[in-house]
């Protein structure tokens, strides 16, 4: 029998529930004309799957988005948009 | 040592009080109300230095103390019937989780119909939690046993919660002359609370309670039941070192009362115990040896300590104060399978007696001692009987 902890614990690690990307049926898609750096998006996704840039920037991790929309409902200047993923 | 005269909810107060228990997170509801009532005075009056967190349901207050025990404190609640119901998510949690949480839980029967008195249903519920379940019979044992559940939920061999059981009034609303032990000697017996490697440390952040994929998860259920085989022993030993300290142990995991020669053993847990032993007393007045089986643990069952007690005895009552509707017994059926699985095979027979709080006498357990040896004399089955059963004959039968 393999060596088990009393409880079950997990040490944070990126992606630990595997490649939640590909559960997504519509993407997230960040216009970084409109951006204004608020940062509302990052602070706002449940999956830490928004990173944010040396410069305030953000950009989506495609890897782990699940495409929940919560971005894009808080941005407050409607510069992301949710795209229907294609087949 | 001190003596007082105090209910059995203050009595578990006090016990907490004296364990130095750090958080307490609760919820009132009769007949438990009175035990977090006391803590509250304690912690208001600084006689318990402790965080009293006041919450808004039992699910939260057993979501607290999981939350406080993950973090290394030593942590308390207390509930009764409809509340541990409720609770029940979260008493799962903290079995499963190996969080040392203590609860007493003031036993109530289960609505509808309503009904505030009490009855073994509510802890019963919840045997498959991964709890120690403790069962006292008297004041005294309530206040000690508080005590030891610290000792035994805290030891590395065990690491799981333990859950105090107490009859609702019978035991919770009586007040006995009770012995207080000194603070000095619950210090050197229970020691500080240590936290265990996998406590909550903000400076190594992880997640507790993950998912566990089929290729762990039994693994996870497997040492949950080694735990509470370990547990068996510990029980023992705490009840034991307990006993050195203050002259008061109640025999680990079973209390046995004349079982020695006995031809007929009563079997059964809580405060009734008492009443049982006085028919006892009674029936070998008349001649006939009859003894007292109590289960002060009904997880770890104990069964081999069971067998071992009941191998040469004759015929074997069963008295529950619960039901589990269509089975019917639960006590009954576990103590037929440690006997049966041990090779030992006394007579048994069940009764159901005393739910939502009907009174039961000693000569109510006299006729139980005399209706066992008759079955047994005349080889009938050991089918379950209803004590004082009133009034019923409806269109159903």
């Amino acid at each position: 029998m393999p060596e088990v902890p009393v409880t079950a614990i997990a040490r944070p690690a990126k992606g630990s529930a595997g490649r939640t990307g590909l559960w997504r049926t519509e993407r997230p898609l960040i216009d970084s004309s409109k951006c204004v750096k608020c940062l509302l998006c990052w602070l706002y996704c449940p999956e830490g799957a928004i990173t944010r840039g040396e410069d305030d920037s953000v950009e989506v991790d495609y890897e782990y988005c699940k495409g929940c929309g919560i971005c894009a409902n808080e941005c407050p200047v409607k510069a992301i948009e949710m795209v229907p993923e294609a087949i | 040592m001190q003596k007082t005269v105090i209910s059995g909810n203050e009595a578990v107060a006090l016990g907490v009080k004296l364990a130095k228990v750090q958080v307490v997170a609760a919820y009132p509801i009769t007949p438990q109300t009175i035990i977090v009532e006391k803590i509250a005075e304690y912690v208001e009056s600084g006689e318990l230095k402790a965080r009293f967190i006041n919450v808004e349901s039992e699910h939260s207050a057993m979501a607290a103390c999981i939350g406080a025990a993950a973090g290394g404190a030593r942590v308390f609640t207390a509930t009764s019937s409809q509340g541990l119901l409720y609770m029940s998510e979260m008493v799962f949690w903290a079995g499963g989780a190996r969080l040392p949480v203590v609860m007493a839980v003031v036993n109530r029967a289960i609505a509808p119909p309503w009904s505030i008195w009490c009855d073994h249903n509510d802890a019963l519920s919840q045997r498959d939690s991964g709890w120690v379940q403790l069962w006292v019979e008297n004041v005294q044992e309530a206040l000690d046993t508080v005590i030891q559940a610290y000792r035994i939920a805290e030891d590395e061999r065990v690491m799981l919660p333990v859950m105090i059981c107490l009859d609702g009034f019978l035991v919770s609303h009586s007040y006995e002359p009770i012995e207080v032990p000194s603070q000095q000697l619950v210090d050197s017996f229970l020691p500080e609370k240590t936290p265990a490697p996998y406590w909550i440390d903000v400076t190594n952040p992880r997640s507790y309670g993950t998912i566990a994929s089929p290729e762990t998860y039994m693994e996870f259920r497997y040492e949950l039941q080694e735990a509470m085989e370990g547990a068996k022993r510990v029980v023992k030993e705490v009840d034991e070192d307990w006993g050195r300290l203050t002259g008061r142990s109640y025999g680990g995991l079973i209390d046995l009362y004349l079982c020695d020669d006995a031809e007929v053993v009563a079997v059964l847990i809580g405060s009734w115990a008492g009443d049982a032993k006085e028919a006892a007393d009674i029936m070998r007045s008349r001649g006939v040896k009859a003894g007292v089986l109590r289960l002060r643990s009904t997880r770890p069952f104990p069964a081999e300590d069971l067998v071992e007690a009941l191998k040469d005895v004759d015929a074997v009552a069963v008295v529950d104060r619960s039901l589990s509707p269509g089975l019917p017994s639960i006590l009954l059926s576990e103590v037929k399978a440690a006997l049966y699985e041990h090779g030992a095979k006394p007579y048994v027979k069940g009764f159901i007696a005393g739910l939502g709080g009907r009174d039961v006498t000693p000569q109510d357990f006299v006729n139980v001692f005399e209706r066992t040896l008759k079955g047994f004399k005349k080889g009938e089955t050991g089918k379950v009987e209803w004590v004082g059963l009133r009034g019923v004959g409806s269109g159903h039968r």
